[in-house]
C-alpha cells in the first residue's frame, strides 16, 4: 500500500476541529486527546499511516512511538487501508451459537479473502472481531460504523448484494428481550391505564 | 378447576413489560421512536431527579439516599455504590472526575447499549446527580469504541442538555457546575477495568495501574476519580425519583432494586429485561425469553467471565442475587446469561471464549500474557482439532491453577473460572474429545434462515 500522497498535514486545514478535539480535555491532559485525534483521521483516511502517527505524536507532545504503542494495543486502529465497507463479523460464543462461524465463512467464500485482508479493488475488508455488544441480536456484522444484527442467511445475502451495488442497506433496528417488534415499542401508558382496563 | 388452583397458588409469569407487576424503569423507553431526544425525556419526568437532588438535597443527603436503597454496582463487581461514592475526599477546589464506563466489553452483555442509543439522557441525568453527590468538577464518559451510535446519541444529548442549562456552569441556576466529554474507546475489553480504562482516557496504553492507590484517592491526571457503570448511574436517578425505601422494597437482602438481565443463546425471546434482584434463572429464561429452543445443557450466569452452571433445577431456582451466585462459585457479573445447547461442544465453546480473553490479555503480567494468552488458545485449539490426549486435559487443569490468583488484574481469573467449571461439569466431554479425537456433539451448522 502506498502512503500518503500528500505531505500536507491532516489538521492543517482543519485547526477548528482540532482545537475542538483539544477543548475535551483539561490542560492538564492533553494527551487524552491521542484516542479521538486518531478516530479523526482514521475516519477520513480509512487507516493511520507513519506520517500521521507524527503529525498527531507532535499535536499531543509525545513521540510516534508512543503514539504507535497506543495505537497497537487497540483492535480498531489500522496501520494499513481497510477496504471502503470493512466487515467484521463478531465470532464470541452468543454469534458463534447463532452460526458466525458459518456467517464468516459463507462471506469469505463470497468475498474470496480471508481473514484481515481487502479485496484488490479495495472494496471490502473482512474480518473477525471480538464480541460487539450485540449478543441478544446474534449474529451481528458490524459494516463500518453500522451494526447489522440478527443477519441470517437470507439477511447475509441481501447484505452483500447491497454492498456489491455500493449500498450500505438500512438498519433492521432490532432490541430484543420485550421490545420485540415496533408493536411492542410504544412507550407505557399510564400507571392508571394499566392492567385490567 | 384444579388448574386454577394451581394459577392461583403461583401467579401467572410475566410475560411483557405491560403487565402492571412489571417494574419498568430505566429500560422504559427503550425501543420507542424518538425517546433519545431532550423533548422526549423531559416530557416524560426527564431531569426532575437531577432537580429534586440539586435544588433541595445537599451531596451528603443524596450518598445517603443511594446508600439507604442499597444499590450495588452494575458493572460487575457489586460494590455498594454509595459507599463508593463516600470514600471521596471533601472538596479542595482542585479538579476531581466522574468517569462513567460505558466500556461494555464482556461477552453476553448489551444492556448499556441500549440505554446509550435510546435513553441518553437517563445517563446524563445519573451522571449529574453522581457528580453533584460527589461535587465533581467533570464527567467523562467511556464509551467503547464499537459503539458508534450509542457515542454520538450521548454527544447530541450531551449538547441538547448543555444548551437547555442542564449541563455547564451553574446547573439548574445552582452554584453546581459539570460538564461531560464523550471519550470513544477503540476496542479493548481490558479497558472495562477501571484503572485501565482511565490508562486509555489519558491517552496511554490501557494497562490496568497498581491498586492502592485507589481512583478516589488518585484516579484521572493523578486526581480522585470515582468510577461508576452506566447502569449504576441510571438507577440512582430512579431511587431519588421514587426514594430509597422504594429501590429497596425490591430484591433480596444483600442486592436490592431492579436491574437489567440479558439473556443469549438459543431461547426464544433473546435481549434485555428489567427484573427485580433476586428474580430466579427459571423466571428469566422461561417466563421472560420463552424458554430454550434447543435442549440446554449448561448455562453462564452473568457473562463470559462467570463460572457456568448445568442445568439443573438447583441451579435454574437460585436467585439471580449477589450473595447467591457467590455462594454457588460463580458470580452474577453483568448479568447476561448465555444459554449453551446440548449439541454445542462444552470443549468447543471454552476455545471461544478462551480464544476472546487471549485476544484482550493486555501482556502486562506474565501469568496472563503466557498462560492466558499463549498456553491455553494452543492447548484448547489441539483439544478441539483431535489432536489432544488424555493427559492433556492434566495439563490444562495444572495451567489453569497455576494462573488462577496470580495474574496483576482481574482478567486472567476472569477466563481461568469459566474453564475450571467447564472442567467440573463437563469433564466427560473433555475427556472423550480427548480420547476419540472428535467431539461428543459435533453440530457445526448454527446459522439459521
Amino acid at each position: 500500500m502506498n502512503e500518503t500522497k500528500t505531505h500536507t498535514p491532516f489538521f492543517a486545514d482543519k485547526q477548528e476541529k482540532l482545537a475542538e478535539i483539544l477543548s475535551r480535555y483539561p490542560a492538564e491532559g492533553r494527551r487524552s486527546a491521542l484516542m479521538p485525534l486518531l478516530w479523526e483521521v482514521q475516519r477520513a483516511e480509512r487507516h493511520v499511516s507513519e506520517e500521521r502517527v507524527h503529525e498527531l505524536a507532535e499535536i499531543v507532545g509525545t513521540t510516534a512511538t508512543e503514539v504507535k504503542g497506543v495505537m497497537s494495543f487497540y483492535s480498531t486502529y489500522h496501520e494499513q487501508p481497510v477496504g471502503t465497507f470493512h466487515i467484521q463479523v463478531c465470532s464470541t460464543l452468543s454469534c458463534a451459537l447463532a452460526g458466525s462461524d458459518e456467517l464468516f465463512d459463507f462471506l469469505s467464500n463470497e468475498l474470496g479473502i480471508v481473514n484481515g485482508e481487502t479485496t484488490a479493488d479495495g472494496r471490502f475488508s473482512l474480518q473477525k472481531v471480538e464480541c460487539v455488544g450485540s449478543c441478544g441480536t446474534a449474529p451481528v456484522v458490524q459494516v463500518n460504523d453500522t451494526y447489522y444484527e440478527r443477519v441470517g442467511r437470507g439477511r447475509c445475502r441481501h447484505l452483500i448484494d447491497a454492498l456489491r451495488q455500493g449500498e450500505m442497506p438500512p438498519v433492521w433496528r432490532e432490541r430484543g428481550g420485550d421490545t420485540v417488534g415496533a408493536a411492542k415499542a410504544e412507550p407505557l401508558q399510564k400507571p392508571t391505564d394499566r392492567g385490567e382496563g | 378447576m384444579s388448574d386454577q388452583t394451581a394459577t392461583a397458588a403461583k401467579p401467572a409469569p410475566i410475560l411483557s413489560r405491560h403487565d402492571p407487576r412489571y417494574e419498568v424503569t430505566m429500560y422504559r423507553y427503550v425501543g420507542v421512536d424518538g425517546a433519545h431526544t431532550l423533548d422526549f425525556y423531559r416530557s416524560h419526568g426527564g431531569y426532575e431527579a437531577a432537580k429534586k437532588a440539586l435544588t433541595s438535597m445537599t451531596p451528603a443527603q443524596v450518598i445517603d439516599e443511594v446508600k439507604a436503597s442499597g444499590l450495588r454496582g452494575r458493572g460487575g463487581a457489586g460494590f455498594p455504590t454509595g459507599v463508593k461514592w463516600s470514600f471521596m475526599a471533601p472538596p479542595d477546589g482542585k479538579p476531581r472526575y466522574l468517569v462513567c464506563n460505558a466500556d461494555e466489553s464482556e461477552p453476553g452483555s448489551f444492556k448499556d447499549r441500549y440505554i446509550l442509543e435510546d435513553d441518553p439522557h437517563q445517563l446524563v441525568e445519573g451522571m449529574i446527580i453522581g457528580a453533584y453527590a460527589m461535587q465533581m468538577t467533570y464527567g467523562f464518559l467511556y464509551v467503547r469504541g464499537e459503539y458508534y451510535l450509542g457515542a454520538t446519541r450521548m454527544e447530541a444529548a450531551i449538547q441538547e442538555a448543555r444548551a437547555a442549562g442542564l449541563l455547564g456552569k451553574n446547573i439548574l441556576g445552582t452554584d453546581f457546575s459539570f460538564d461531560i466529554t464523550v471519550h470513544r474507546g477503540a476496542g479493548a475489553y481490558i479497558c472495562g477495568e477501571e484503572t485501565a480504562l482511565m490508562n486509555s482516557l489519558e491517552g496511554l496504553r490501557a494497562n490496568p495501574r497498581l491498586k492502592p492507590p485507589f481512583p478516589a484517592a488518585a484516579g484521572m491526571y493523578g486526581r480522585p476519580t470515582t468510577i461508576n457503570n452506566v447502569t449504576s448511574l441510571t438507577s440512582a436517578v430512579h431511587i431519588l425519583t421514587k426514594g430509597a425505601a422504594w429501590f429497596s422494597s425490591m430484591g433480596t437482602d444483600d442486592s436490592k432494586g431492579t436491574k437489567l438481565y440479558q439473556i443469549s443463546g438459543p431461547v426464544k425471546r433473546t435481549g434485555v429485561f428489567e427484573m427485580p434482584m433476586g428474580a430466579t434463572f427459571r423466571e428469566l429464561i422461561y417466563d421472560f425469553a420463552g424458554g430454550p429452543t434447543m435442549e440446554p445443557k449448561a448455562f453462564i450466569p452473568g457473562g463470559s467471565s462467570t463460572p457456568m452452571f448445568p442445568w439443573e433445577d438447583r441451579f435454574l431456582d437460585m436467585p439471580m442475587d449477589y450473595g447467591t451466585l457467590a455462594k454457588n462459585g460463580s458470580m452474577l457479573g453483568t448479568g447476561g446469561v448465555i444459554v449453551i445447547p446440548r449439541d454445542k461442544c462444552i470443549v468447543d465453546a471454552l476455545y471461544n471464549l478462551v480464544r476472546f480473553y487471549a485476544h484482550e490479555s493486555c501482556g502486562k503480567c506474565t501469568p496472563c500474557r503466557e498462560g492466558v494468552g499463549h498456553w491455553l488458545p494452543r492447548m484448547y485449539q489441539k483439544l478441539v482439532s483431535g489432536l489432544g490426549r488424555p493427559e492433556d486435559i492434566e495439563l490444562l487443569e495444572s495451567v489453569a491453577s497455576n494462573i488462577k490468583g496470580n495474574a496483576f488484574c482481574p482478567l486472567a481469573d476472569a477466563c481461568i473460572g469459566p474453564v475450571q467449571a467447564s472442567l467440573k461439569w463437563f469433564r466427560d466431554e473433555y475427556e472423550y474429545l480427548a480420547a476419540n479425537g472428535k467431539s461428543k456433539y459435533a453440530k457445526n451448522d448454527w446459522w439459521q434462515a
